[in-house]
């Protein structure tokens, strides 16, 4: 009852941030309310029992990438942009697609019957992880550093200043 | 005798047996975990008060005056002065300062610095919650406060406050990974995340600290850094670009800055003592664990003591200084540091071979470490005096 | 104990808030936040899918942590790109971009 009660609430919050996150028109406060459902979505991981990924997430997502959002939000000066209109054209065609497919998915994942397990979760679920990503999942672990090396490396070519 | 041992955990069991008296078990927890909250409030501001004074005393010692010894005996309400006068004066907002961000960002940074403290163990039990993930959540905490740096920078409408929020959080960001990597080691030789796994692991007189030398001055340095003290504090000082991204602020938002500092440096510490040296751990704990308050306090002040040393004593280093050390001197000693310890930790040793084959891996580090800077510097001497 | 469908629900919701954004925004650091909410509702879904479906098994966190390293890497280079562009043509109006148009 009670986790009910906390899941309504954390995901009224999040989706509310989100829902600011597309309709604000100042950038920065955008930025803000992104970092904002970053953290509720970590909150829902907590609920889901998965700790280590809410660490993270509040980790890397607030901050590392929500920073890096608002550094590129003041070098580019998009903060205040009075007169230029913020949806572009399309913009009510669109919205009623995506509520078409926002319909279609809450239809379907309410109707489908998901098997669910009453397991629950490992004692050494991190021990688990670590093991697993240089046990079976080796590969992809490899690959995702040598695309961080690669993404390291592009960016800061790209973003240079040329003399 | 009996009840005194043990007292911290004994007050709180009787406190929930007094509740159970007459409320529901869903609402006991609650009612309990509001009140330890409450109370690691209550501390948190307590011992930053305690603690500026102790910096002050200290500072003004060093440098051969007295410090304050008017208000309270020996200037101990000194803080509450300050406190009170400023909560009295005006509370003034930039014009053109865009108000919600400018008057959250130091509640948001208040808020990283008292959050970390719900994983700091002050003795046997006596912890918020003790994750199972504790030191990563102490990482994440603290790249949270990079966020609150950033929205006082622009939220103030200023551009000495914006490029002092930029550096602020360069700085932040570039001593984070040597400060992650230092704090991995311990957690290497513990096998756990949580904080009194950690804790746990060093019992019998194994501090890590001892140990791995090499990753204690690393941390220390790191922590340093990102509570953006001196010799690293040329962001905030009043000297240096006006004061930093904090020049807007005044009375009770310039309040919680100072708070939000203090308060971090205090976790930084007691981190240090939990992953570094022991803890709560000492003689005589396992008989009477309210001693480990004790040795956690003593640990905590003399680790406080070496940041307000190197405070008084050191001077300022700039910038480019700054980062250069942080990634070419930290980082790869802290990637060295992890790389000697994961490989001799799993050597399949007696444990005293293991662990002097460790310090002695981190003393080779140490100097060979200050060997290369020695040499670097010597280099970069002998060419400017050859050029000029 | 919350039932599987509400966390899928609400992950539902953030990816279609995060499509909208991406589809209508006209500044190019707002489709970003749009695709960075995308991944975020991917990734709840793996975690609940992961919880409900069998957690002794790892690999639902496994692939999210994959997630997220991507998007790290996908926003970094992402946002140089944006940067490069504001230098180059002063706007980040994604339809300033035009001049590959036939």
């Amino acid at each position: 009852m009670l986790l009910q009660a906390i899941f309504i609430l954390v995901s009224l919050a999040t989706l509310g941030a989100a829902l600011l996150v597309v309709l604000t028109r100042n950038l920065f406060h955008s930025a803000l309310f992104l970092a904002a459902s970053f953290f509720g979505v970590a909150a829902l991981y907590v609920l889901l029992e998965a700790e280590f990924l809410a660490v993270v997430q509040v980790l890397i997502y607030v901050g590392a990438i929500a920073t890096l959002i608002v550094f590129a939000i003041m070098l580019s000066r998009g903060g205040v942009q009075r007169g230029v209109p913020l949806f572009n054209a399309e913009w009510a065609i669109v919205a009623v697609g995506v509520a078409l497919l926002g319909g279609v998915l809450i239809v379907l994942l309410t109707q489908v019957a998901w098997p669910v397990s009453q397991a629950a979760p490992p004692a050494d679920l991190i021990a688990r992880l670590g093991q697993a990503f240089v046990g079976p999942y080796v590969i992809p672990f490899e690959v995702a550093s040598a695309l961080l090396v690669t993404a390291l490396i592009g960016a800061i070519l790209i973003a240079r200043e040329r003399e | 005798m009996g009840f005194v041992a043990d007292l911290f955990r004994n007050l709180g069991a009787a406190f929930v047996g007094w509740l159970s008296g007459f409320l529901p078990p869903w609402a006991v927890a609650l009612v309990n975990d509001v009140a330890v909250a409450l109370l690691l409030l209550t501390l948190a501001l307590l011992i930053v008060l305690y603690v500026i004074w102790f910096e002050r005393k200290a500072i003004a010692r060093v440098q051969d005056r007295l410090g304050p010894n008017r208000a309270g005996p020996a200037g101990l309400l000194q803080n509450l002065a300050d406190a009170m006068k400023l909560l009295i004066k005006e509370s003034i907002t930039p014009s053109g300062a865009d108000r919600w961000v400018y008057n959250l960002a130091p509640i948001l940074s208040v808020f990283a610095a008292i959050m970390l403290l719900a994983v700091v163990p002050f003795g046997a039990g006596l912890i918020g919650e003790d994750l199972n993930v504790g030191v990563l959540y102490i990482v994440a905490m603290g790249s949270l406060g990079s966020m609150a740096v950033l929205m006082a920078g622009w939220g103030s409408n200023n551009k000495y406050a914006l490029l002092g929020g930029f550096r602020v959080v360069a700085q932040l960001l570039s001593y984070e990974i040597p400060m992650v990597l230092a704090m991995l080691s311990p957690v290497l030789l513990a096998g756990t995340l949580s904080m009194q796994g950690v804790v746990a692991a060093q019992a019998g007189g194994r501090w890590f600290g001892v140990l791995m030398p090499a990753a204690f001055l690393i941390y220390l340095v790191s922590a340093v850094a990102e509570t953006g003290r001196s010799p690293f504090d040329l962001l905030e000082a009043e000297s240096e670009l006006v004061a930093g991204f904090h020049i807007e602020y005044s009375g009770m938002k310039f309040a919680w800055f100072y708070l939000a500092e203090f308060m971090n440096t205090f976790t930084l510490s007691a981190v240090a003592t939990t992953l570094f040296f022991g803890g709560w751990l000492g003689p005589f704990v396992d008989r009477a664990p309210v001693l480990g308050v004790v040795y956690f306090a003593i640990k905590v002040s003399i680790i406080y003591a070496l940041f307000t040393w190197f405070r008084a004593t050191l001077p300022r280093v700039r910038i480019d200084q700054l980062m250069a050390f942080a990634w070419k001197v930290l980082v790869p000693g802290a990637l060295a540091n992890l790389l000697l310890v994961a490989v001799l930790a799993k050597l399949p040793l007696p444990d005293l071979l293991n662990s002097l084959l460790i310090l002695a891996a981190n003393v080779a580090l140490i100097l060979t470490g200050l060997g290369m800077i020695g040499r670097s510097l010597r280099l970069q001497t002998q060419r400017r005096l050859a050029q000029g | 104990m919350i039932p599987l469908s509400w966390f899928l629900i609400v992950a539902a919701f953030l990816f279609c808030i995060g499509l909208y954004g991406v589809l209508v925004r006209r500044n190019a650091i707002a489709v970003l936040m749009g695709i960075e909410l995308m991944l975020n509702a991917v990734n709840l879904n793996l975690v609940a899918f992961w919880r409900y479906g069998g957690p002794t098994e790892v690999t639902g966190q496994v692939f999210a942590i994959i997630v997220i390293t991507v998007a790290a890497a996908e926003a970094a280079v992402g946002l140089a790109l944006i940067i490069a562009m504001y230098r180059n043509r002063q706007t980040v109006n994604v339809e300033d971009l035009d001049t590959l148009k036939g």
